[in-house]
């Protein structure tokens, strides 16, 4: 027999949205991953088709999360990212630590209990230079996409210093790093431990409480996992599926109102 | 001793043009106005999550409007000053100076949406967008002309004090420079702790000074009866303010410090005229009578915040909305209780030396500990659920320090905070949806707390 899916969540974000369901033990039994179209709405519907023709009867509770919850008209309720993602992040782990979130347009700290309450967050300031897009952008101007960028920083011996952290600055920086006869892999690797010490500099103002943990997309890259480590000297912990980690949290949220707690 | 400071010229033509302008037919209308508004506030309140608007707005609508209203018509009839907020005005009231704050000009300017295209008057004059936006409000106004209120009268003596920030002293020379007339400079040195003798004597050697112009520039003598009289008002005055804020003690809070934005602007720029003393007196009354009846500022209060640093002016509506949707509002701020909390130090029996101990002690020219414990109380007296810290992009003295403060707070006053960066006068230094994000998260970690 199919597994019924009785909650599910969205997580509508800046560069891909996502959809999970869960069943009625809070078990992640679908996902989607799409990049998210400017015609969003339309969009989170077809996917939500989706996921009824896969088990979720009609009248199943969905909660809406990310940038563009607002956009999302069959939500039962919005949740901000911070709530979502500590929640399915401790679904995950069990245990409490301080979670890094790099998503498209923000990175996020936050701090949690061995109960999963979220006792202190912080988000970058309001400009790209700290979130993922800071990778995709350079990444892409090199011609290479995430991945393959991650990959080429995770094994560089070398590391070049990226003195922008402006976005736009540090692309014409390195555009005159490579005349100057600096690696690709060098540059990817100082840009990895560039956009890393921000991102330890927002952790270290909700004080930092290990166990260290990783999610968001960025967190699926090898030389972003060893970066940040070693930015914050703490092993870094990432739960199965990274990326679906808020709309995993808005699935159980979703749950919650199924069995009458939300 | 000859004179220092050229004396400020007054025509009768112009006297009699203010009296029968600004005073008769302009009084006359404004109060048609108040009726006007009071009909409107008095309906019965709109679906939504606000309570009734406080009846007294109508009153301060009247007085603001008033104010400028005297202020387009008193060049020539009045001499004019452009004070600081936190200048000692008693004595330039007693000498019938007609004041104008530039800084409550531009939180107009700000609350009308024009502070932006005002500061960017300028900055194509060359001031950087560095420099605090209510400095490039009032000399974007300078420049061209242009501000919301219609006229401001050009000054007669200029007198900026160093008690909230260094900004002023230089913002203060580029006026006095483009108006050709004196600045008297009241210099009040930071308080690490308590006021020492010699630093209370210093500014009060200061203060004579600013007597000596004030008397010289109006052609008038000060007499100690009107001074005392001037600085009762102000101490009766800021004791019913301190009162007021108080009044966000009661559960549903009669009165937000959203509110109170708005209100402050007589204790500021009408501080020592017994008028202020009068509205505010009503409005205490106004709000105790809220408060026996149970009416709050929201219809259903859940959560009471403590704001800190000054409003984002541009965005006091939204972000009051914002939080309303959540059943949440601000119940204090340590921008408001900056006019309550100088009570003590106003001795009109001896208001030279008060005054030297009253200008001492603005919030900004005490260390950054004083406003971590004023934060701290006001959490524990108004039962606070957490505190948002407004980092103002341009008043680096209100905001230096809060970094630590917010973490000291979540963990030594054990409530949530949050830092919200943005600009209290210029917009583009605010992004809506990026703070509506960390808002709404933090009133979700606020709730799950609470
Ligand atoms: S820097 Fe701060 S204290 Fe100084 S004028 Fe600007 S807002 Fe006021």
């Amino acid at each position: 027999m199919r597994q019924e899916i009785v909650g599910l969540g969205v997580d509508a974000g800046s560069t891909t949205t996502k959809l999970v369901g869960v069943d009625g033990r809070g078990e992640r039994i679908f996902d989607r991953i799409e990049p998210t179209r400017p015609q969003l709405q339309l969009q989170v519907k077809g996917l939500l088709a989706v996921a009824r023709a896969s088990g979720a009867k009609e009248g199943t509770p969905v909660v809406a999360t990310g940038y563009g919850r607002k956009l999302v008209e069959d939500a039962d309720k919005r949740v901000t990212e911070i709530t979502c993602h500590a929640r399915g992040v401790f679904r995950s782990v069990h245990h409490g630590g301080t979670l890094i979130d790099i998503g498209g347009q923000d990175a996020k700290a936050i701090r949690f209990d061995d109960k999963g309450a979220v006792q202190d967050f912080a988000m970058n300031d309001k400009c790209a230079a700290g979130t993922g897009r800071f990778l995709e952008v350079v990444a892409g101007r090199l011609g290479h996409d995430l991945d393959e960028f991650a990959h080429l920083a995770a094994n560089a011996g070398e590391t070049t210093a990226i003195s922008s952290t402006c976005t736009v600055f540090a692309e014409s920086e390195i555009i005159s790093l490579i005349a100057q006869g600096e690696t690709i892999e060098a540059i990817a690797r100082g840009l990895h431990t560039s956009l890393m010490g921000r991102i330890a500099a927002l952790a270290r103002s909700v004080t930092v409480t290990p166990p260290l943990l990783l999610s968001g997309g960025v967190a699926r890259s090898p030389a972003a996992q060893r970066y940040l480590g070693e930015a914050l000297g703490l092993p870094v912990e990432v739960p199965e599926g990274p990326q679906l980690m808020g709309a995993y949290g808005a699935a159980l949220m979703a749950l919650d109102i199924a069995d009458g707690r939300g | 001793m000859s004179a220092k400071y050229p004396r400020a010229e007054t025509s009768g033509l112009k006297k009699a043009q203010y009296l029968l302008g600004a005073k008769v037919a302009g009084g006359a209308l404004l109060k048609l106005d108040r009726m006007k508004l009071a009909r409107k506030l008095a309906r019965p309140p709109k679906p939504g999550p606000f309570g009734p608007p406080l009846k007294s707005s109508a009153w301060l609508k009247e007085l603001i409007t008033g104010h400028y209203l005297k202020g387009r018509f008193a060049s020539g009839a009045r001499p004019v000053a452009w004070v600081t907020s936190g200048a000692p005005v008693e004595p330039l009231i007693a000498l019938g100076f007609f004041p104008i704050y530039p800084e409550n000009h531009g939180a107009v300017c700000g609350i009308r949406r024009s502070a932006e295209e005002i500061c960017e008057e300028a900055e194509s004059a060359g001031y950087s967008r560095d420099i605090c936006s209510y400095a490039r409000t009032d000399i974007g106004s300078m420049l061209s002309g242009k501000t919301p209120v219609g006229r401001l009268p050009p000054p007669d003596l200029l007198v900026c004090c160093t008690n909230i920030c260094q900004t002023v002293l230089l913002w203060y020379r580029v006026l006095a420079q483009h108006f050709g007339c004196p600045l008297v400079n009241i210099d009040t040195p930071f308080l690490y702790g308590e006021a020492q003798e010699h630093q209370i004597a210093f500014v009060e050697k200061q203060l004579e000074e600013l007597v000596r112009a004030a008397e010289e520039v109006s052609g008038n003598r000060l007499t100690e009866k009107k001074l005392h009289q001037v600085t009762r008002y102000s101490k009766q005055a800021t004791e019913l303010w301190a009162q007021i804020i108080q009044m966000g003690r009661h559960r549903p809070a009669p009165i937000t410090a959203f509110d109170q934005f708005i209100h402050l602007a007589p204790i500021v720029e009408m501080r020592g005229e017994p008028f202020t003393v009068d509205y505010y007196g009503a409005l205490l009354e106004e709000l105790q009578e809220r408060a026996a009846q149970g009416v709050g500022a929201l219809k259903e209060e859940k959560i009471r915040l403590v704001w800190d640093n000054l409003p984002v002016w541009h965005k006091v509506r939204w972000l009051s909305e914002v939080l309303a949707e959540s059943n949440a509002t601000l119940v204090a701020s340590t921008y408001t209780n900056a006019w309550g909390e100088l009570t003590e130090f106003i001795d009109p029996e001896n208001p030279m030396r008060s005054a030297a101990l009253t200008y001492l002690h603005p919030i900004l020219n005490r260390g950054t500990g004083h406003k971590l414990s004023l934060m701290k109380g006001m959490v524990e007296s108004f039962e606070a659920d957490g505190v948002i810290l407004h980092s103002d992009r341009s008043c680096k003295p209100y905001s230096i320090g809060q970094v630590d403060q917010r973490e000291r707070l979540t963990k030594e006053a054990g409530v949530p905070a949050l830092l919200l960066e943005a600009d209290h006068n210029d917009p583009r230094a605010f992004s809506e949806e990026q703070s509506r994000a960390r808002v709404e998260a933090f009133l979700e970690v606020v709730e799950a707390k609470a």
